[in-house]
């Protein structure tokens, strides 16, 4: 499988007034044609920034300090902002977490939808009314695909008019209108109840394998990116700390951090016995030392991992952020 | 919008309107002074002469029944005689309106064309040398009385530079035949161009004046609605679309900043009627604001009372105005 997005030793920096906090630091990841990478770290762990980044989203007092983001053969890097900006949404999409405060509360759907064919697609028509048609009718088409019913009544309403639910299959019925090659899926179903996230979900699976898009799907949610991912990152304190095939990263985790996440998911087998959470706090990313982040909280902490701890072969295809991997293996 | 909730709301407005009218009332009649001691002035009159005025102009009727009088004749547009100009109250008023309101809506036009623009360029380049100009400037707009501040226009502009009038509407050899009252439209009318331009030179200082304070205010709350709008996700998620830059700014976040400017700027043109009593004296506009202040002196109750609820009647509308645009503006609220 070619790969499609590569990025290497990426460092985001945020100025805070409390010193330069690297919100993510130093990481590399690959996506390739039709994968679904699925990334998973708890808040504040650079999930969200890492894809911020790669959009070219990154907001002052934040910036893109280092590293290269190669996207389709492309330096994404070193575009200039108007060729950044025909690649979002056009070719990599995203997708926020709440449906509700990521549509404009002020514009109805069918806006919403139209302008970013207008902002992207040259092939349509320039006479007014046949370009309007065509826009409707692609409206049409992508509300259907993501199973809204009356299509065509609903472009005139406004975000407010649809449930949550309704809400989150727009955004990705706008997300995917340029049918784009990669398509980042923010913590795609946190704002949404457990039946409405099985259907969000299956709907982006089935998408992606009908268009053959790539996905990132972000997620704090281990049972998301079993069921749905061909691998996964799990990232701590703007890291990536272990890396591989889904089923083997979840099946048997080697980095502290996994396997104190995986403990800490309450499974019907485990009934009775007490929930195992993961000691301490994530550190405060301002100003930290060079050497292993989890080291405080890591069960398997000794002396010797006070150094920088480079990201070390773990298996076939696998990786993990660790000195004592000979100990999970 | 529905027609019926749009008639409810017009039909709420009515009790709204009495209590007005009926504050207007106690507090004219409360105001201490009496208007047939002024009226007469150091002229000599018998008791039974003064008691035949008191009777002729209805000052010794009960008030209630005064009140009753009063809301009656409103009705009609009648608010009795003008004790001053001998003349009935609502032609005094209409003639000198269309000044007041000429004046005023190009101060409005003035504030929203200047106010808008700045707040969003000072919320787009924040801490940047125009949002901090921006932002002392306002903070003078507001403070810097009218009075004072049309008199340095008038120093700068029209006595040291010569560039604009010192005062009036239109000069006098541009004088045309009155049609709507508006110097604007009835030179145009004419067809004389020169009477329009020297028209339109007559308003400029006024205008600016006026517009100065409400300049000031919107352009604060646009900046600080934009800056809050900017940050919403919808605003985020409108750049991940890649669409061009002027297309978020313009239709994703300024539509939205736009919700509290439009509030806050129809009650402002409320109080741009109040401010038009400053500057029409400062610069002798002959318009409503001061026929209040000259009839104030006077004690000329039936005009002040006309014209007091005529303020206080723009001043719902104008409220009633903005509640409707602001469901044009967020279709999230209905009526």
């Amino acid at each position: 499988m070619s790969v499609l997005l590569e990025v290497t030793n990426l460092r985001t920096e945020f100025a805070t007034r409390a010193g330069l906090v690297r919100a993510v630091d130093g990481v590399s990841l690959r996506v390739a044609r039709g994968e679904c990478l699925g990334v998973v770290g708890e808040s504040g762990s650079g999930k969200s920034v890492t894809f911020s980044s790669v959009m070219g989203l990154v907001r002052s007092p934040g910036r893109v300090a280092a590293g290269t983001i190669h996207f389709d053969g492309r330096d994404l890097r070193g575009l200039a902002p108007e060729e950044m900006r025909a690649i979002r949404g056009r070719d990599i999409a995203m997708t926020m977490q709440d449906a509700l405060t990521a549509l404009n509360p002020a514009l109805t759907v069918g806006e919403q939808m139209a302008e970013v064919m207008i902002a992207h697609d040259d092939t349509l028509p320039s006479a007014r009314g046949a370009r309007r048609s065509a826009i409707r009718d692609r409206s049409v088409e992508m509300l259907g695909l993501v199973g809204i019913p009356a299509p065509e009544t609903r472009l005139r309403q406004y975000p407010h008019e649809f449930s949550g639910g309704m809400r989150q299959r727009i955004m990705i019925a706008i997300a995917l209108t340029c049918r784009p090659q990669l398509l980042i899926a923010d913590e795609p179903t946190t704002a949404l109840d457990v039946t409405i996230q099985a259907q969000v979900l299956e709907l982006i699976s089935d998408i992606r394998a009908r268009l053959g898009m790539s996905v990132v799907l972000i997620t704090h949610d281990l049972g998301v990116v079993a069921e749905h991912c061909d691998r996964v990152m799990v990232m701590y304190a703007g890291q990536v700390v272990e890396e591989g095939p889904t089923d083997q990263v979840i099946g048997a985790p080697r980095h502290p951090y996994t396997r104190g996440l995986l403990a800490s998911i309450p499974r019907p087998a485990l009934r009775g016995q007490p929930i195992r959470p993961i000691v301490g706090q994530v550190p405060d990313l301002v100003g930290l030392p060079p050497q292993c982040r989890f080291h405080s909280r890591c069960p398997l902490a000794r002396q010797g991992c006070l150094v920088q701890v480079p990201m070390l072969p773990a298996g076939p295809g696998r990786q993990a952020r660790c000195l004592r991997l000979e100990e999970t293996s | 919008m529905s027609l019926g909730k749009l008639l409810e709301r017009i039909v709420q407005l009515v009790p709204v309107l009495l209590g007005v009218s009926l504050i207007v009332f106690v507090m004219m009649a409360l105001t201490p002074g009496d208007p047939v001691q002024i009226m007469v002035g150091e002229q000599s009159i018998t008791p039974a002469q003064e008691a035949e005025l008191r009777h002729s102009l209805g000052l010794d009727r009960p008030m209630a029944e005064r009140f009753f009088i009063f809301l009656m004749n409103a009705a009609h547009f009648d608010f009795g005689t003008s004790f001053y100009h001998g003349r009935p109250v609502a032609d005094v008023i209409a003639e000198r309106l269309p000044a007041t309101i000429e004046l005023s809506l190009v101060a409005l036009v003035v504030a929203l064309a200047t106010a808008i623009p700045l707040g969003v360029m000072a919320a787009i380049r924040k801490n940047s040398l125009l949002d901090r100009v921006a932002t002392v400037g306002s903070l003078l707009g507001v403070s810097l009385p009218g009075f004072w501040f049309g008199i340095l226009l008038i120093m700068l502009f029209a006595v040291h530079m010569q560039i604009l009038p010192v005062s009036g509407r239109i000069g006098y050899d541009n004088e045309v035949a009155a049609v709507t009252g508006f110097l604007l439209i009835d030179t145009l009318l004419a067809g004389d161009i020169a009477a329009f331009g020297d028209a339109l030179r007559h308003l400029i200082l006024p205008a600016i004046t006026l517009g100065l304070p409400m300049t000031a205010i919107l352009m604060r709350v646009t900046r600080t609605s934009m800056l809050e709008v900017m940050r919403q996700d919808y605003v985020t998620f409108a750049e991940a679309k890649g669409l061009p830059r002027r297309r978020v700014l313009y239709r994703h976040a300024l539509k939205n900043a736009l919700i509290p400017t439009v509030s806050v700027a129809a009650i402002e043109t409320g109080s741009l009627l109040g401010g038009n009593m400053i500057v029409e004296t400062v610069f002798g506009w002959p318009g409503l604001g001061r026929l209040v202040v000259e009839s104030i002196f006077l004690r000329n109750y039936p005009l002040i009372q006309a014209a007091v609820l005529l303020y206080a009647v723009t001043y719902v509308l104008l409220n009633f105005i903005a509640d409707i645009l602001y469901t044009v503006l967020n279709p999230r609220v209905k009526l």
